[in-house]
């Protein structure tokens, strides 16, 4: 079981779709201001990733070679489609807020990628897993990179204040980078640099 | 057989119709649920327009029932600004109103590029015990960079100054012309005077910042990096608040008072 193990556990931060391929980053800038915005961006893709690793994979003697990426898209816009009027029925306030980055988790490379580059070589089940996995490794860093962005560019976590702000007459004055796309930029590479420090085989040999 | 031509093709197809399935049934099943969160999202934008909900508080059907219960929704006869009674109020969709030929017509060209308007509109009038005029809510529609901006301007009750201003579905950048709804932007409008002395509409989005509402009374903080948002927003704002929208209706509210 050692392998599903890794095809789940891996993404997390061995091979991290974000900070070791750098695939996903303009989403990972756009909904990361907040946290649940963060988080339900994450279960989406985490959902889509998922099912279309399933089907690329129940699919993968049948899809002819040819047009194996348009299949692919096919099945990952339709998945995408459903997922964002999902959204728009039950989190209605949080999908406008989302606005149009439900609809580009399409052009989520990491999802094609994981689709090209593993469903259509693996038996359904360790596609699901590697789907899961790596979803995760998405949500990891989004995850944090929301954490640090909320609770210092707006003094609260999940809507909830944690530090007093000054304009409100506590002690904390909001770091205005923090809200912006850059500062986004900033914290993922930290995070980069950090996962780089602690396994030191993910740097790249000039 | 397969990398054939027609396996191709078939393979092709078949994927296509299993996937039209799949969202065509997430679509109609969803619709319901969908269409009232819109329903009642329009209906938060008229409170943050008339500054009776603030911008992020979340106010579930009977929270916003309530605070609707001094407003009244009102048809009104766009050409005429007459109230029409013969049109029920609270089923009356104006947007599908607009499109359809028998219950609208062609505008006549304009800077705000709205092609149609409807014969009918549907207002809200916010009135204090007394039934004198406290505010009113006018559905403003127009085109911005990448589609149509669909809101609301409220007045208040001297149906000159901008009571608020909000957009409660648009297609523009986020980020940039996204901005629209930025609470902060948001503010700017309050206080703001969309009629000059001789009651034409006046009131602009400007280039850069415009100052206080003492400054610049007829100026708004332009959107940086939505230089055609910024546009959009003026020219819908005019055009609806002119003799083409809601002209005849305000002359006749200030004729009352």
């Amino acid at each position: 079981m050692s392998k599903s193990r890794d095809a789940l556990i891996d993404p997390l931060f061995n091979n991290n779709p974000i900070a070791l391929q750098v695939l996903g980053i303009c989403s990972a800038l756009a909904v990361t201001t907040k946290m649940d915005t963060a988080l339900v961006m994450s279960v989406a893709v985490v959902f889509v990733l998922l099912f279309s690793n399933l089907f690329v994979s129940l699919l993968r003697h049948q899809i002819p070679t040819n047009i194996r990426i348009i299949v692919q898209l096919t099945i990952i816009a339709s998945l995408v489609i459903v997922v964002d009027q999902v959204l728009k029925a039950y989190l209605f306030e949080i999908s406008k807020q989302l606005s149009v980055f439900v609809g580009l988790i399409i052009t989520n490379c990491i999802i094609m990628g994981r689709a090209e580059a593993y469903a259509m070589q693996n038996p359904p089940s360790m596609s699901v897993i590697d789907g899961i996995g790596n979803g995760l490794g998405y949500a990891v860093i989004l995850a944090g990179t929301a954490l640090i962005r909320e609770l210092f560019g707006s003094g609260a976590l999940l809507d909830v204040q944690v530090f007093a702000l000054a304009s409100e007459g506590g002690w904390y004055i909001p770091n205005g980078l923090m809200v912006l796309s850059p500062g986004a930029f900033f914290i993922i590479g930290f995070f980069i640099w950090a996962i780089r420090v602690w396994k030191p085989d993910q740097v790249e040999q000039d | 057989m397969q990398g054939s031509v027609g396996y191709n093709l078939g393979f092709a197809a078949a994927v296509c119709l299993a996937c039209a399935v799949v969202v065509s049934s997430a679509a109609v099943a969803l619709a319901d649920r969908q269409d009232r969160n819109a329903l009642l999202d329009k209906q938060k934008n008229v409170l943050l327009a008339l500054g009776l909900a603030e911008d992020g508080e979340s106010l579930d059907e009977a929270a916003v029932a309530e605070r609707f219960a001094p407003i009244d929704l009102v048809v009104i006869s766009l050409a005429t600004g007459e109230v029409d009674p013969a049109v029920d109020a609270s089923t009356y969709d104006q947007r599908a109103a607009s499109i359809a030929p028998d219950t609208s017509e062609p505008a006549t060209e304009n800077d705000a590029r709205v092609l149609r308007v409807p014969h009918h509109a549907l207002v809200y009038e916010l009135r204090d015990d007394a039934g004198a005029l406290d505010g009113v809510v006018l559905p403003v529609e127009g085109l911005g960079l990448w589609g149509t901006l669909y809101g609301f301007v409220a007045l208040e009750g001297d149906l000159r100054t901008v009571r608020g201003l909000t957009f409660y579905e648009h297609k523009e950048t986020p980020g940039l012309g996204g901005e629209v709804d930025n609470p902060g932007w948001k503010a700017l409008w309050p206080g703001r005077l969309a009629f000059d002395d001789s009651l034409a509409p006046t009131v602009s989005v400007v280039k850069g910042v415009a100052g206080s509402v003492t400054e610049a009374p007829y100026e708004v903080d332009g959107l940086s990096g939505a230089t055609i948002t910024s546009r959009g927003v003026t020219n819908l704002v005019r055009y609806w608040l002119g003799g083409d929208g809601f002209g005849p209706y305000l002359d006749r509210l200030r004729g009352e008072a």
